[in-house]
């Protein structure tokens, strides 16, 4: 069972008052619980079962403005004992930063907790057994669907609680329920694989089993025999799953600390244009049952909805105390990074959007890093179909993409098809204007 | 005798007793057992930014039934956990019919020392190491905005019980020096990072003012590619440079011959053993038994003493690596290739270090063949699809190759290749291998493992160059 917050305040309150009683002038400290269950098959036979319990802490010590911190998995009260003086040993010869503080009282979250963010459910490994197993039966009943690369099924259940010296004390329990089927597609000496996963915090949420095997199988299928092109200017449709990397990419490069130390393209960019007018990007933590929803980021500071981007200008940061003070401005509850971060829906539909020019390349699935955060470079390997007048022609793959993200923001058309799929979500995605790297 | 259970409450006969009768008719398991501390000190922005350690210890229980593993892992290392465990073992494998493999090959092989190479340097020492790093860098040039310096430092022990009551132990060290820089010229800005390490302590990498090298090499990639012009795409010759481009090797190779892909035949390699996969005088090894190393091991992660095992002998496919499942399930034998992150993560079969040796030609002769190309000196992240075999690389340090001499620097360019075809593409191997700095981490399977690299100057036929010119 995961443990309750009476259990994980008590270790909490101990290490503060430890670390007080050795010299620390503040200190926070976060203890946190976790138990995952995951049952993996492949070829609709068990492959293994894996059960995990995580039990830790983890402690930042004060001295003024020196800080140092510690972690353990090892809760026992000799070593808890020993770490911490080592903690706050080390706090005493690490040199002062004058923006070391904790974060400022008035911006602790102390509001109420109705996200929905924990589904009790608990399943016993057969029903994970069963529900994978209908998915990779879903798969193998479509011809040319030779084997697996295995499929999976998990439970996580979380709770912490976090706690600081200036007071602040809460925590709270989520739950994630992860299913995901991946497939092998075999035809005339080709071998393709994809896959196809659901991921949400209550359990009558993810996608049904046949549905997710349906389409694992679909995507591994339509790669089968790919062409590859010539290198050429391209306009480039992003599948869902591919657009929003364009979003994280995003956010790396407006958080606080890029901004402060100067390594993003978007660093002097603050209410200006970086994408077209009809462009808008929201990153909000309270959306009922969402994956990215959270009350309070790794500081205690509430999370405030923002506006990042309107009609295509920057309008905001993502926040934390320190990163914060060097750029002056206050925290606005993004230490731990975005929350749900979306792009708002495009006028058009999907329909329309592959029918906007004659070829188009559509792109669902692309391999290696990509973006450059500090000259907005971006270049990645890519894989996908070739969309000629409205229609998906052929499967096309070993071809790079490349452009430089100064240009693509620019060049972004949406349709009107998001979903809360993931904690980052797009909807379907057109840039214009590519370079493809291929024959 | 075991260490790692002397601190707490779980004896030795007792967790011999639920790890005997766990794997009763099991085909094999064992009870993993491990220590951690870990010790990160940044400097970044002119301030030491974090001075964090941890520790970390638990146990991960494995039971094995033909092609069936039960893993349940915990931080609480006391027989009541440990019976929990055993009873989710059980639940998984209901019917069992093996015969446990107790057999596993005993060594005294030691490839590195029983260091703590946290203790072995004061943090004193290293803040002020770090302060003089950042000076350093700075002072170098007007251009250079940021800096960030860090010591990264590892001990880990392990345990492994295996049914019966044997037991094997290993003592890892584990260091990294990293620094990464920012320069900005004339409205243009690029990075840089740089670093060593391996199995030893930070002073063997520090020796005769050696970090300067690591600030010189950090600044000279990045002032290079404040230089840098954009870069051609479509198909070219490439020059590979000696070291760390061999994570090439790794990606679009290595992976392909690890022993599960090809158990289960996702991999484009499964029925290729004996087979023509490279050009003649391409010889891989991966090799657990180099000095120091940072993907050199005493033993495995399942107890197996490591060794130099032949992966390809010019050109022909020789073997692939084999953890104890897949080598069971194959009718082979491990080569000491299992491995896990650690206690939380069941083992899976893991390069080493990957290496190409030596062929006759200079890295001269290679550019100089070459009208039209691009030379790659480094690369940043690669990665590979199995299955399909293509793999991809960013170039961190790269030049245009034309009419055989080296021209301009260019901008980051992907490079995107068929894990099985590209090495039948090597035209020449050059005569100057060399091991990269030991910085390499591979992920698979959500786990990260240290390893090395290394390789001659290559010279490949024919690469896709992703960049913005057409």
């Amino acid at each position: 069972m995961i443990k309750e917050n009476d259990y994980l305040n008590t270790i909490a309150d101990q290490c503060l008052s430890k670390a007080k009683k050795l010299g620390s002038t503040e200190a926070s400290v976060l203890v946190m619980n976790s138990i995952s269950e995951n049952v993996n098959i492949r070829n609709r036979k068990l492959d293994g079962s894996t059960r995990s319990e995580n039990l830790g802490i983890t402690l930042t010590t004060y001295i003024g403005k020196k800080k140092s911190s510690i972690s353990s998995s090892n809760l026992s009260e000799k070593n808890l004992d020993n770490l911490i003086n080592r903690c706050v040993e080390s706090t005493k010869i690490t040199p002062e930063d004058e923006l070391n503080s904790l974060a400022d009282e008035e911006l602790y979250f102390n509001g109420d907790k109705n996200l929905d963010l924990y589904d009790e459910t608990i399943l016993e490994n057969k029903q994970k057994i069963d529900y994978i197993n209908e998915a990779e039966e879903e798969a193998f009943s479509k011809k040319d669907i030779v084997n697996t690369n295995g499929s999976g099924f998990s439970q996580n259940k979380s709770n912490f609680v976090l706690a600081n010296s200036n007071g602040f004390s809460d925590g709270y329990k989520t739950s994630q329920f992860t299913a995901y089927c991946e497939v092998v597609s075999k035809s005339n000496g080709s071998m393709e694989r994809d896959y196809e996963y659901s991921s949400k915090r209550f359990y009558d949420d993810i996608l049904k089993p046949k549905d997710l095997g349906a389409k694992a199988a679909e995507l591994a299928l339509q790669k089968l025999n790919p062409k590859k092109i010539k290198s050429e200017k391209l306009n480039i449709i992003f599948d869902k799953r591919i657009a929003k990397s364009f979003l994280s990419a995003f956010s790396s490069a407006i958080s606080s600390s890029a901004i402060a130390r100067g390594t993003t393209f978007l660093k002097d960019k603050l209410n200006k244009k970086i994408f077209n007018d009809k462009i808008n990007i929201q990153d909000k933590g309270d959306i009922k049952k969402a994956n990215g929803s959270r009350y309070f980021d790794s500081e205690g500071v509430k999370i405030k909805p923002l506006d990042l981007v309107k009609n295509g200008d920057l309008k905001d940061f993502l926040i934390d105390t320190y990163n914060g003070k060097k750029i002056k401005l206050q925290s606005n509850g993004r230490s731990s990074g975005s929350t749900n971060l979306y792009f708002l829906n495009g006028s058009i539909s999907f329909k329309e959007l592959i029918n906007s020019s004659k070829r188009i390349l559509y792109v669902n699935e692309t391999i290696g890093r990509g973006s450059n955060l500090i000259t907005g470079d971006y270049s990645v390997g890519a894989s996908g179909l070739m969309i000629e007048n409205g229609e998906f022609s052929y499967p096309v793959s070993e071809i790079t993409i490349a452009g430089n993200l100064n240009d693509i923001f620019k060049n972004i058309s949406l349709a009107n098809d998001l979903e809360f799929n993931y904690a980052t979500n797009s909807p379907t995605m057109l840039v214009e204007g590519m370079i493809v790297g291929g024959k | 005798m075991s260490n790692l259970l002397k601190n707490t409450s779980l004896s030795i006969n007792t967790a011999e007793n639920i790890i005997s009768d766990t794997l009763h008719k099991c085909d094999d398991g064992e009870l993993y057992l491990e220590d951690t501390k870990f010790e990160t000190v940044t400097l970044d922005d002119n301030k030491i930014k974090s001075s964090d350690y941890s520790t970390d210890s638990g146990y991960g229980f494995r039971a094995v039934t033909d092609d069936v593993i039960a893993y349940s892992h915990s931080n609480e290392i006391s027989e009541e956990s440990l019976k929990k465990s055993s009873e989710n073992l059980k639940s998984t494998l209901k019917s069992k019919s093996g015969t446990y493999n107790s057999s596993i090959k005993k060594t005294n092989q030691k490839f590195y020392k029983d260091i703590d190479p946290i203790e072995t340097k004061s943090l004193d020492s290293k803040i002020e190491l770090l302060n003089l790093m950042n000076d350093y860098s700075r002072s170098k040039d007007a251009s250079v905005k940021q800096v960030s310096a860090s010591f990264i430092g590892e001990k880990k022990n392990i345990e492994i019980l295996r049914s019966g009551g044997e037991l094997l132990q290993d003592s890892r060290p584990l260091v990294r020096i990293n620094i990464s820089m920012m320069l900005e010229k004339d409205g243009r800005k690029e990075t840089a990072v740089f670093g060593v390490g391996g199995r030893q302590s930070y002073d063997e990498y520090l020796k005769d003012d050696s970090w300067k090298k690591l600030c010189d090499e950090a600044f000279r990639i990045a002032n290079t590619n404040l230089k840098s012009k954009p870069s051609p795409a479509g198909e070219m010759k490439v020059v590979l440079g000696p070291g760390w481009p061999a994570i090439l090797i790794h990606e679009a190779i290595g992976h392909g011959l690890e022993g599960d892909f090809n158990r289960k035949k996702t991999s484009a390699f499964h029925n290729l053993v004996g087979q023509r996969v490279a050009s003649e005088g391409v010889t891989i090894i991966d090799d657990g038994t180099l000095d120091n190393r940072r993907g050199s091991l005493n033993i495995d992660d399942e107890g197996t003493p490591t060794e130099k095992t032949v992966l390809i002998e010019n050109g022909i496919l020789k073997n692939f690596m084999q953890d104890r499942l897949n080598a069971r399930l194959m009718n082979t034998r491990s080569t000491g290739n299992g491995r896990r992150e650690n206690y939380k993560h069941i083992v899976l079969p893991r390069m080493r270090n990957t290496i190409m040796l030596n062929g006759k030609h200079t890295q001269e002769e290679m550019i100089n063949s070459v009208n039209k190309g691009i030379f790659a000196v480094s690369f940043g992240g690669g990665q590979v699809d199995i299955t399909s075999g293509k793999f991809v690389f960013n170039c961190t340090e790269a030049y245009e190759i034309v009419d055989g001499k080296i021209g301009a620097p260019l901008k980051g360019a992907t490079l995107i290749g068929d894990g099985p075809s590209s090495l039948k593409e090597v035209l020449m191997v050059g005569n100057d291998m060399m091991l990269d700095p030991g910085i390499g981490t591979c992920g698979k399977a959500g786990q990260g493992v240290p390893v090395g690299v290394g390789q001659p100057s290559l010279l490949i036929d024919n690469m896709t160059v992703g960049g913005t010119q057409l």
